[in-house]
Parts: C-alpha cells; structure tokens; sequence
C-alpha cells in the first residue's frame, strides 16, 4: 500500500526496556489523562458540567440524561 | 529542532489537533446540530408545560403524603390499567425524578390519569445552564474541544504504539477507525437522540456504549493488525458482541420531538461526527510526524 511505503518508521528494533519507556508508559499515561477529559466533558453527573456540554453530549451520540 | 520526549509529543499533537478540530465540530455543530436540539426543547418544554399544569392543579386541590400517594398511584394504576406493571414501573420512576425535581407528590396521580407517561423528561435538570445563544454556543466549544483533545490523546497514543509517523494523509485511516469506534459502532444500538426521547436507565446505557467503544476498538486492532487470520476471526466476533447482547432500551419508545426531527438529527450528527474525526485523523497526522 503506497500509505505504508511512505511511512516513516519510529524504532526499528527496540530492546524491550526501552519500547515500554518509549511507548508503552506514554501510551498509558495519555490514555489515562484522555479518560480524566472525556469523564468531565461526556460523563460526569455533575449538574453544572451536564448542562455546560450538553448540546456536545448530544452530538458526539453520548448517553446524556 | 530537538527530539521531544515522547509523552509530551503525544500532548502536543492531541493539543493541537483537538483544538483546530474541536473548532471545525463546533462550526459545524451550530450550523446544522444545534438548531435540532433547539427546536426539540421546544416540542419538550411544550410536553413538559402540558403534564405539569394539571399536575400543579392536582397539587393544589388535594396534597398527599409520600407514603400515601405511592401506595394511592399503585392500587389506581392497578385498577384502571390491565398491563400495571410496566406502568407502575414507569409512574414509579417519573415519581422518583418529579420529586427530585421538587414536583408536589400528588402529580403523580395526575399524571397517571392523563395516561402513561411516555418520554424522559431531559432538561428539569436544576441548577447553573448556560443561556441560548453565544453562551450556550462558547460552552459547547469548550466541551467540543475538551472531547477532541481526549479523542486526539487516544489517537496520538495509538500512533506512538505502532510505531509509525504516517503524516496527515496516512492518519486520515486513523481518524475513520475513530469515527467507527467511537460514533459509528455505539450508535448502531443507541442512536444520537434528540433530548425529550424516551430512553433505558442512564448507567445502563453508559455502561453499554463503554463497553461497545473498547470491543470495537480490539475488535478493529486485531482485525487490522494481528497478523494471523483466527485472531483477525476474533477480532469480527469481538466487533458482533456489544450487537449482539444488544443495548438497554426503554419500556417504551417514544418522543416529545416528530420522527422527522429524530431521523435528521441522526444524519447531522453522523456527517459532523465524520468529518471531525477525518480533521482530528489528518491533523494528528500531520502534528505527530511535525513534532518528532
């Protein structure tokens, strides 16, 4: 697939430490603030932050009330 | 220009990439989403107005107790309903809200006499809400922005797993996977509703569409990259399941809002949907491989 020919690879070959340091802590760590961000914006029932990102709530297709 | 750390390239790009395409979806929304929502709360408060006025008569002319009124509504809505379960359990449940909502006890049994209460009542929600139009509009690209930087971090997070700066070309794939995972597979059993729609429990649905949102997103990974063909198989099964098991629904469907309304909304929200995650896909892209 020419996406993949032009694709510019990160790490070759990694020793294990290192793609854990380099990925999987990063990864993980974005994961976790990305979950934080999406609680507060799309699923926290906390009655001022509901109605604040309700019209986003519905949009995006969360489950809202 | 120096190697960024890998964390704070993932930040960086999730940054800026939600923030440009959190914008785009706020265009967007405001020019064809929000004007449905606008004109259901219309159709909702016009319901809303029309049950509590005899409700607030009922009040007046004969205030019960908690206890009383309860028991009072079960043994009416047995008497007068042949399927009294299903009643009582939705009148039981209105009560519950209504109440909560600082309704008088006795609109209950007015309710209950008007017939079956079919519709969820979405904004006698108290407290702060921010007033229609360029408040209302600021508030929505807030949480726009802060759900497009969630969404940009997951995917950023992604690229940095497999290893691959695409640029924005590449990351449009990422961006429809996205788009599948997390608007196209949970609204294939809860589709976007317009508020006033009558729905299952609140935890429940949460509950499904997380669910839905991780087996899709295996389902997808493997599907696409496990590089033999049973994991690829699992990863079809994987994407059948939340389908299959099916999402919570109500007792009873139904809207404050005309079908007409609910079916458009549901296209305006699909296109809006698809094109941020092809904007967030493409500038996290073109970001990532940009702050190497």
């Amino acid at each position: 697939m020419s996406i993949h020919a032009s694709a510019v690879v990160d790490h070759t070959s990694a020793p294990a430490t290192s793609v854990a340091k380099d990925k999987v802590l990063p990864a993980l760590f974005a994961s976790a603030l990305a979950v934080a961000l999406l609680y507060g914006a799309a699923f926290s029932p906390m009655e001022a932050l509901h109605n604040a990102a309700h019209d986003g709530r519905h949009s995006a297709g969360f489950p809202c009330h | 220009m120096t190697k960024t750390s890998p964390f704070n390239r993932i930040v960086r790009t999730a940054v800026a990439a939600g923030l440009l395409s959190g914008l785009v979806l706020t265009g967007l929304q405001s020019l064809q989403v929000a004007p449905i929502i606008l004109q259901a709360e219309t159709y909702e408060d016009a319901q809303a107005k029309a049950e509590l006025k005899p409700a607030a008569d009922a009040a007046i002319a004969a205030p019960q107790q908690h206890a009383d009124g309860v028991q009072e509504l079960k043994a009416e809505v047995a008497h007068e309903h042949p399927a009294a379960e299903a009643h009582e359990h939705v009148a039981s449940a209105v009560h519950e809200h209504g109440a909560a909502a600082g309704h008088a006890h006795g609109s209950v049994g007015a309710q209950a006499h008007a017939g079956p209460v079919e519709h969820e009542h979405g904004h006698e929600h108290g407290g702060w809400k921010p007033e229609n139009g360029a408040e209302r509009t600021f508030f929505s690209a807030l949480a726009n922005i802060s759900m497009a930087v969630a969404f940009g971090l997951l995917l950023s997070a992604a690229m940095t797993l497999r290893g691959v700066s695409h640029g924005w070309r590449g990351a449009l794939l990422w961006g429809a996977a996205g788009y599948a995972v997390f608007f196209l597979a949970p609204s294939l059993g809860l589709p976007p509703e317009v508020p006033g729609t009558a729905a299952a429990p609140l935890g429940a649905r949460q509950v499904w569409w997380l669910l839905t949102v991780a087996a899709t997103a295996g389902g997808l990974a493997l599907l696409a990259l496990a590089p033999r063909w049973p994991l690829k198989l699992a990863g079809v099964a994987m994407l059948l399941v939340p389908h299959l098991v099916g999402a919570p629904q109500p007792l009873v469907h139904a809207s404050a809002a005309p079908a007409e309304l609910a079916q458009s909304f549901i296209y305006a929200t699909a296109f809006a949907n698809a094109v941020f995650w092809l904007a967030l896909g493409a500038l996290s892209g073109f970001f990532f491989k940009k702050f190497n």
